[in-house]
């Protein structure tokens, strides 16, 4: 894995890796339970940054799918507990596409552990802390995901060819001339 | 990719930082953030400033708005779940639309959860690229206002029911009180005094119960439910269930002559309200000032309802042919602007706490049935005895019962100390019994209770420090034959003491009432972690819930007392009346929106939705979404296969855009 | 004739149902060749490289590419290509989005290798012979075209102008698509040329599909019979068509099979797998993790379901975890 680290995107400034997290976080349950962890100071990870939405259900696949892509090491999804979605239903629709998205995400090589959807309420301050802390670990223990910087890498095979054929063009082109 | 027109081609943002003092400032390094920040494309102007909510904050964005010619703002500050509506008014007033504002949570979501300075700009930093890339994408939106209809349910007809009620009522709008017990009152009515004062519960509070029950602007439903809530505020449509009483309402008169001609001679059933003290008949009043006024019959008791076989000879009395035996539940539907819970708590059930004996050794009370028992209108007229009819010569009250403890509740109940104290004082008027306290600590905080604490220690009751152990009948010496003996730790002399008592009063603590949880999801409320509904802001929005339009009040918050209630159910009516004088509410506009052209009719969405805002349009074969009913959540548009679906505030490219500033490395 | 525009055709990992397509044209191909001068078109004529390099850059009006990138053959063609043409059109689901060939990003080059020359059920290979890049004989040197680590949609390649979808095109699309370009009359760069509304519009199936799907099991086609005129989601058959884009003439469904979505997404989509995901999960029945999982798991392939055109173009593009042994 150490390979990666080197290969991650913008590694070159900071002095080690830090994982990085998105978290998407509905409005009235786990962000407001994220407030009550600040209001609290229970101290957690710095490793996530939290993207608000009303609601779970508001969390497209697409939205995770390109946080991966941009260099997340990890996604977390935090709801409401079923039942108790402020809007009745939508958490059960996040989680259902969870459950599809998660597997398929394991066709493409990205462990389960590091997409997670959790039912956080509002009074759960310390589970904010917990949930968020136990994440940045298994994150720790798998390394870096680092996509941006290994599909660079994978693309490095044909940036080698554009010189060769840029330079075999100006060739045939002079000829032509 | 997405919608062309919005992305705003050479943005003019101002960010601003706020140090919100040492709160951020501490923690994040905020010159470094607004540094940061200057450099981001599109930022024209960034500031760090000590409190950007301050009057001097919010002038700075107008002026700056107008002078720096900004067309988008950036406040990286405290959660927006406090301060978005702030900042967007500042905004406003500024010039712009108010959604071309966004707000980065640098406090709640970093300086107070994040040990690391250095760690804790970095994300501060990360979150405004965040926020300024999102900002430029941001459409101009208007906000909807609702008409707020001027009427208000208020749940739960305690004292802080009741008072709201009146408040409200007085002020001339419509209140439907809905109280699932056949009587208005609450716990309250069954209190013999209250403390510090000594004021008669009763003489306090029917005075109010027979105002509501006569005010000409308030329905009043008892022994009823409220089974659904539908709407949203300003227009929630109501549906309440009304339990048959078997008396018809409007006939009846509570004239009470149904009780005595029953074929009961006698009470045979659990007096709710005494406690089980009492005995009642299948036919009966809950006490004697109950409000409304009449009698119900229990089906499960009642000879003609189990065997079909009985006299009648209720019925036969009554000459106003009152009594109905087909009588059946009642639906009513109403519409109201607003709402308040004021459901209450139950006290903690004693079997939680089994080694005080309760149950197992007659003479343990729990203190809500000494409040029956000092009480004149009681099952014993107001003697305070034994189960065997004895005046006691020494009682035990055992303070925090179920309250400050980890096996039960962790909480405070805050009104035991002083119940105890009253009860102390009450027992020992009426029975001239040693009286023994034993308590954690004495909490005595509120006006007049300190120095009520002074008087009952100088009435002469004894108090003792220390959480008793158990409470058993075992006499190791001849005094204490007999008696019940409360162990415990003297934690002031430093030992085990064992205290022989003939009664035992346990302060039982305050917790949720048995159906929170339930009423909690019918009005879409949260609770905190104790289970007590949670308001929309601990210091600033107290009574407000995260539901618009819905307002708690009283002991379904946490525990309070009744002076504390009372204030709390008056701040509800007092938002009630600010939202229903307003005429309107302004909606959050973030609706959901289905582009015609895009829509191919799949259908995917339809049932997605739990307000049935969308519907097929069968002529045009496309769904259609009625932004009336729409609340916003947002989950049709992540399921929306063909990416017609859209939301304000909550756009594809705004989140994209979120994501991309959020991952984008330092550079 | 030195005024008709010169068009260019080419294929890369393709199967040939494109070149197909352009045949299909039918008689209409004659108005094609009337109105156009075809300077490329391996598949039909018989062109040298030599000749394609000799043409002055940006002097083929229009290229037309099918097939997916993976060798450095190919990838050296469609770069001359894109400098020789005025326009570079991605033509059929491989260029567009890499295809079908694309499904092999869920491997590394190695396992693919290996299963085709070494374990497939059909091969016999005691050996484990190989093709080679380089061999030489007798003094002659032989080279084969390097293969790439991973597949790739045209544009991940070289600039592409303009997108024609389809496993493969219609004829229509391909009429109408030259018609634009020959007319000038031209969307925005980086168009898709097929409508922007999903397949569902066109569906002769869509009013049999009821507002409330609530979805309890999946059936793969050949594991049910299939009612022929209902909606396949309404049956529990996947069908791509809410999330794709239509063009297609919904033939697959005239044929009595659900779409699977060779057209690829609505411009308004980013992923096009990751939104019917959303889409089909949404709607099932289920609401306890147990019973969702067991609904879910009749789609026992989501990448091979979801992205059977469009893995490369996925935003994850390939099995992150494929390439970690084998490189």
């Amino acid at each position: 894995m150490s390979a990666h680290v080197a290969a991650r995107e913008g590694a070159a400034p900071r002095a080690e890796w830090k994982p990085r997290v998105v978290a998407f976080f509905c409005n009235w349950c786990t962000y407001t339970a994220a407030d009550l962890a600040g209001v609290s100071r229970l101290k957690h990870s710095p490793h996530f940054r939290i993207i608000r939405v009303m609601c779970s259900g508001r969390v497209d696949p697409q939205f995770v799918m390109d946080a991966f892509a941009r260099g997340a090491d990890a996604v977390l999804i935090g709801g409401c507990h079923p039942g108790d979605c402020h809007y009745m239903e939508g958490n059960y629709n996040c989680l259902r596409r969870f459950h599809l998205l998660q597997r398929m995400l394991g066709q493409m090589g990205i462990e389960k552990e590091r997409f997670r959807l959790e039912w956080i309420s509002a009074s759960e301050g310390e589970r904010v802390k917990t949930v968020v802390n136990s994440l940045v670990e298994d994150v720790v223990r798998l390394g870096p995901l680092a996509l941006p910087g290994r599909l660079r890498e994978w693309d490095r095979e044909i940036d080698h060819l554009e010189a060769a054929v840029s330079e075999r063009h100006e060739e045939a082109t002079s000829h032509a001339r | 990719m997405f919608e062309p027109a919005q992305q705003n081609g050479s943005p003019r943002i101002g960010f601003y930082v706020c140090h919100c003092g040492h709160n951020i400032a501490g923690k994040v390094d905020v010159t470094a953030v607004a540094q940061a920040v200057a450099r981001f494309p599109g930022v024209v102007l960034s500031r760090d400033y000590k409190y950007m909510c301050s009057d001097p904050g919010q002038q700075m964005i107008m002026d700056d708005i107008r002078e720096q010619k900004l067309d988008r703002v950036v406040v990286a500050s405290c959660s927006p779940l406090l301060h978005e509506h702030t900042f967007r008014t500042a905004v406003a007033r500024g010039g712009l639309n108010a959604f071309h504002f966004q707000m980065v949570n640098i406090r709640e979501n970093v300086s107070w959860v994040h040990d690391d300075p250095a760690d804790a700009t970095e994300k501060a930093v990360d979150l405004a690229r965040a926020a300024v890339r999102r900002v430029r994408l941001h459409r101009a939106l208007e906000q909807k206002k609702v008409p707020i209809t001027p009427a208000v349910l208020i749940v739960g007809g305690g004292i802080a029911g009741i008072h709201a009620a009146l408040t409200l009522a007085s002020a001339g709008k419509k209140v439907y009180l809905v109280e699932k017990e056949p009587t208005i009152g609450g716990h309250m009515a069954k209190f013999d005094k209250t403390f510090p004062t000594l004021d008669c519960a009763a003489c306090i509070l029917t005075p109010k119960m027979s105002a509501v029950r006569s005010h000409p602007n308030i329905t009043l439903w008892t022994y009823s439910e409220v089974t659904k809530v539908e709407g949203f505020v300003g227009r929630y449509r109501v549906t309440v269930k009304r339990k048959p009483r078997y008396v018809i309402e409007e006939l009846c008169v509570g004239c009470l002559e149904c009780i005595e001609a029953c074929v009961f001679k006698e009470g045979k059933f659990y007096d709710e309200f005494n406690q089980g003290l009492g005995k009642r008949k299948p036919v009966y009043i809950p006490f004697p000032q109950a409000t409304p006024q009449l009698v119900l019959i229990d089906p499960e008791q009642c000879i003609e309802f189990k065997s079909g076989k009985c006299k009648k000879t209720c019925a036969e009395k009554c000459d106003r042919d009152a009594i109905d035996f087909k009588q059946t539940e009642r639906i009513e539907q109403i519409e109201v602007g607003a709402v308040i819970v004021a459901t209450g708590f139950q006290t903690v059930p004693s079997e939680k706490v089994p080694f005080y004996g309760y149950g197992r050794m007659p003479n343990v009370f729990t203190a809500l049935e000494v409040e029956r028992l000092v009480n004149a209108s009681g099952p014993t007229g107001g003697q305070v005895v034994t189960r065997e009819g004895k005046a006691p010569k020494a009682v035990g009250i055992i303070h925090c019962v179920g309250s400050r403890d980890e096996k039960t509740n962790r909480w405070c109940s805050r009104v035991c100390c002083m119940y105890s104290l009253k009860l102390a004082h009450l027992i020992k008027e009426h029975t001239g019994a040693e009286v023994f306290n034993f308590y954690t600590d004495m909490r005595t905080a509120g006006k007049g209770y300190e120095e009520f604490f002074y008087k009952v220690m100088d009435d002469g009751v004894h108090f003792i420090r220390g959480r008793v152990a158990e409470v058993s009948d075992w006499a190791f010496t001849p005094d204490e034959e007999g008696k019940l003996v409360i162990r415990v730790e003297d934690t002031l002399i430093g030992r085990v003491r064992r205290v022989p008592v003939d009664m035992v009063v346990l302060a039982t603590g305050l917790e949720p009432g048995p159906d929170s949880q339930q009423i909690r999801r019918l009005f879409n409320m949260s609770c905190s972690s104790e289970g007590f509904f949670l308001e929309r802001h601990p210091k600033l929005a107290p009574v407000d819930t995260f539901t618009d339009g819905v307002y708690i009040a009283g002991a379904c918050q946490s525990p309070k007392d009744i002076p504390d209630t009372v204030a709390q159910a008056g701040a509800a009516a007092a938002q009630v009346l600010a939202l229903i004088d307003a005429g309107s509410k302004e909606l959050e506009p973030n609706t959901a929106y289905i582009v015609e052209e895009e829509c191919s009719g799949c259908k995917s969405c339809i049932a997605l939705c739990p307000y049935t805002a969308i519907s097929f349009d069968a002529a045009r074969k496309k769904a259609l979404l009625n932004e009336a009913l729409c609340k916003g959540c947002g989950t049709c548009v992540a399921s929306c296969p063909s990416g017609s679906i859209r939301q304000n505030l909550f756009q594809d490219d705004e989140i994209f855009s979120e994501i991309e500033g959020l991952l984008t490395p330092v550079t | 004739m030195p005024d008709k525009p010169k068009v260019a055709l080419y294929w890369c990992a393709s199967c040939g149902g494109c070149e197909e397509s352009v045949v299909d044209l039918a008689e209409g191909i004659l108005d094609v060749v009337a109105a156009v001068d075809i300077v490329l078109w391996p598949v039909a004529m018989d062109f040298k490289l030599e000749d394609l390099e000799a043409h002055a850059d940006g002097s083929i009006a229009v290229g037309l590419v099918n097939g997916a990138v993976r060798s450095s053959e190919q990838e050296e063609i469609v770069r001359i290509l894109r400098a020789k043409c005025r326009l570079l059109v991605a033509y059929g689901s491989c260029a567009h989005q890499g295809g079908i060939p694309s499904l092999a990003n869920l491997f590394s080059l190695e396992e693919a290798l290996r299963d085709v020359y070494e374990e497939s059920p059909s091969t016999v290979n005691e050996k484990k012979t190989r093709p080679l890049e380089r061999y030489v004989e007798n003094g002659h040197e032989v080279t084969l075209p390097r293969l790439r680590q991973i597949v790739r949609a045209l544009d991940q390649v070289v600039d592409v102008d303009y997108y024609i979808p389809g496993c493969p095109p219609t004829p229509k699309l391909l009429q109408e698509a030259l018609a634009a370009i020959l007319a000038g009359k031209l969307p925005p760069k980086g168009t898709v040329l097929a409508p922007d509304v999903a397949l569902c519009e066109q569906c002769p199936r869509r009013d049999t599909k009821p507002d409330d799907l609530a979805i309890a099991a999946f059936r793969r086609p050949h594991q049910l019979l299939m009612d022929p005129e209902k909606c396949f989601i309404a049956q529990g058959v996947v069908c791509m068509g809410p999330a794709t884009r239509q063009g297609c003439e919904a033939q697959c469904i005239g044929g009595h099979m659900p779409c699977t979505g060779c057209f690829g997404p609505t411009s308004r989509v980013l992923d096009h797998g990751a939104k019917i995901l959303s889409s089909i999960a949404s709607n099932i029945g289920p609401k306890t993790d147990e019973e969702i999982l067991q609904t879910l798991s009749g789609i026992p392939d989501p990448v091979g379901t979801f992205y059977r055109y469009g893995l490369a173009a996925s935003r994850l593009r390939a099995n992150l975890a494929a390439k970690e042994g084998a490189r």
